[in-house]
């Protein structure tokens, strides 16, 4: 993509200012990393970070029948209590994964889907076809909301100066809270493996936030982080990276994330092509990959057992906290068993690997 | 260590530093931190003969992998073991403990082709 056609988030100029390195991702001018990934990878773990988390989208469902729909949108069992939200995927027809999304449900009959940047479009499109004939609005906000995501184990303090009430706020919980004469949505979620919490505001308003967070977030060792260590933090947690990890040729269970498929309840799309390819059973599944060997594997790297190809790592790095290569690959049956034996194939070399059960390390939330 | 005023340098960013016919090889201080992170670095084995311009060793970052390119022909007579297991020492001193290995030149005059310090420093402004 040629970079003068790059979506800019409000924070664009900060992000710069702030010495961020930019690059493009899925069509947004982002900061890969400020002072470095390693050691933002360590604030995050040991004290607290701010992302940059604009390009993700924002969906508003609402009406009588906005429950209904955001049901039959998601395989998992959603929930329809004020202030908590639900981690889920996403199906088309043919049990493929469209997008994998946080819903929160604001009133019984208003709703938030925070979707991922790259399918910001596609996602809408799909809501808005369901919707037809049912009683809902949705509410296409993305371009009206900044988002920063405050990840570490000194974040609660921290967004606490700024938004009173965040103690109570369940994980996977939300709350509007006022914030310079506007009303912040204030999440107790993040993709870092840590604590920390993800404050949705206007243009205006996310400027403002992160000038304050800069100011006064020092003194909790908060740096700002790019998508470098979003990346390192969130393979070591074993979160998914929709695109990479899934897309809409796999279904939740090849992707490892069978939980949030909820069978026993009424009905959503894709469920019926859902039952009938897991009756036919599957051949592949996202596998965790743990180098014993020297080396780092990347995204693309075969995996073997003895001449055998078993798979294909679909994200790899190495991972800061636990100073070796990790990966997450597509990986035949033969795979699937924790601690079995594989080899990864870096710059033409086998290295010795072992399967992992995710997460890499134990995550603090 | 090896000073980078006296080095010479090749347009893909790695150093040599001569000692008669015994050249010293790194990368960059530009090429450090625009590659960053330096977690992995997997070099040649003393012994090895390496060519001029050709990739001989693969430095890699959280991020990606870079190839080194060997700044001169010859035979590999020495290692620094030390990045083995401290691969950061690369950013933290490249024209210091960051050295990467020592090459007996098979031709001198391949240091002909190099850039010194002041021209190489204009390339990467």
């Amino acid at each position: 993509m040629n970079s003068s056609f790059l979506a800019r988030t409000p924070l664009f100029d900060r992000l710069v200012q702030a010495g961020g390195r930019m690059v493009d991702f899925h069509g947004w001018e982002m900061p890969v990393q400020f002072g470095g990934i390693l050691s933002e990878h360590r604030a995050v773990r040991t004290a607290c970070g701010v992302f940059d988390v604009s390009h993700m989208g924002q969906v508003f469902l609402s009406g009588p029948d906005a429950h209904r729909l955001v049901e039959r949108l998601n395989c998992n069992r959603m929930s329809r209590e004020p202030g908590r939200g639900t981690y889920s995927h996403m199906l088309a027809d043919d049990g493929g994964i469209l997008d994998d999304a946080i819903t929160f449900c604001l009133a019984p009959d208003r709703f938030l889907a925070i979707v991922n940047a790259a399918t910001d479009e596609t996602d809408f499109d799909w809501m808005q076809r369901q919707a037809e004939g049912i009683d809902v609005q949705l509410d296409h906000a993305s371009s009206r909301y900044g988002m920063l995501a405050v990840q570490g184990p000194n974040a609660p303090a921290l967004v606490a100066e700024f938004f009173p009430g965040t103690r109570d706020i369940p994980r996977f919980g939300a709350a509007g809270i006022p914030y310079g004469g506007e009303t912040a949505i204030v999440m107790h979620t993040g993709y870092t493996g840590e604590d920390g919490f993800e404050v949705a505001l206007s243009p205006e308003g996310i400027g403002a936030f992160w000038d304050e967070l800069m100011a006064r977030g020092g003194r909790h060792g908060l740096v700002p982080c790019g998508l470098g260590s979003r990346d390192t933090l969130r393979l070591e947690a074993g979160y998914l990276l929709y695109g990479a990890d899934a897309d809409a040729t796999r279904t939740p269970y090849e992707a490892n994330c069978g939980w949030v498929v909820k069978m026993q309840k009424d009905d959503f799309i894709g469920r019926e092509a859902l039952a009938r390819r897991k009756e036919a059973g599957f051949t592949e599944k996202l596998t965790g990959v743990r180098l014993l060997g020297r080396g780092v594997p990347r995204a693309g790297c075969s995996v073997w057992q003895g001449d055998r190809p078993v798979g294909t790592l679909t994200s790899a790095t190495f991972a800061p906290s636990l100073q070796t290569g990790i990966g997450v690959g597509y990986l035949a049956p033969e795979a699937w068993a924790p601690a079995t034996r594989v080899e990864v194939d870096i710059h033409g070399k086998r290295i010795e690997a072992e399967t992992v059960r995710g997460p890499f390390r134990k995550n603090s939330v | 260590m090896f000073d980078e005023k006296q080095c010479r340098f090749a347009a893909s960013h790695e150093w040599a530093f001569a000692e008669g016919e015994v050249v010293t090889v790194g990368i960059s201080d530009y090429a450090q931190k625009e590659i960053s992170d330096i977690v992995f670095v997997e070099l040649p084995k003393a012994g090895a003969a390496v060519t001029q311009g050709k990739a001989c060793a693969v430095i890699e970052s959280v991020k990606a992998a870079a190839d080194f390119m060997a700044p001169a022909s010859g035979e590999v007579i020495e290692v620094n073991d030390a990045l083995v297991d401290n691969p950061a020492l690369v950013n933290q001193s490249p024209h210091g403990e960051g050295w990467f290995f020592k090459i007996r030149m098979s031709n001198p005059a391949d240091l002909d082709a190099l850039m010194d310090f002041e021209a190489y420093r204009k390339t990467v402004q």
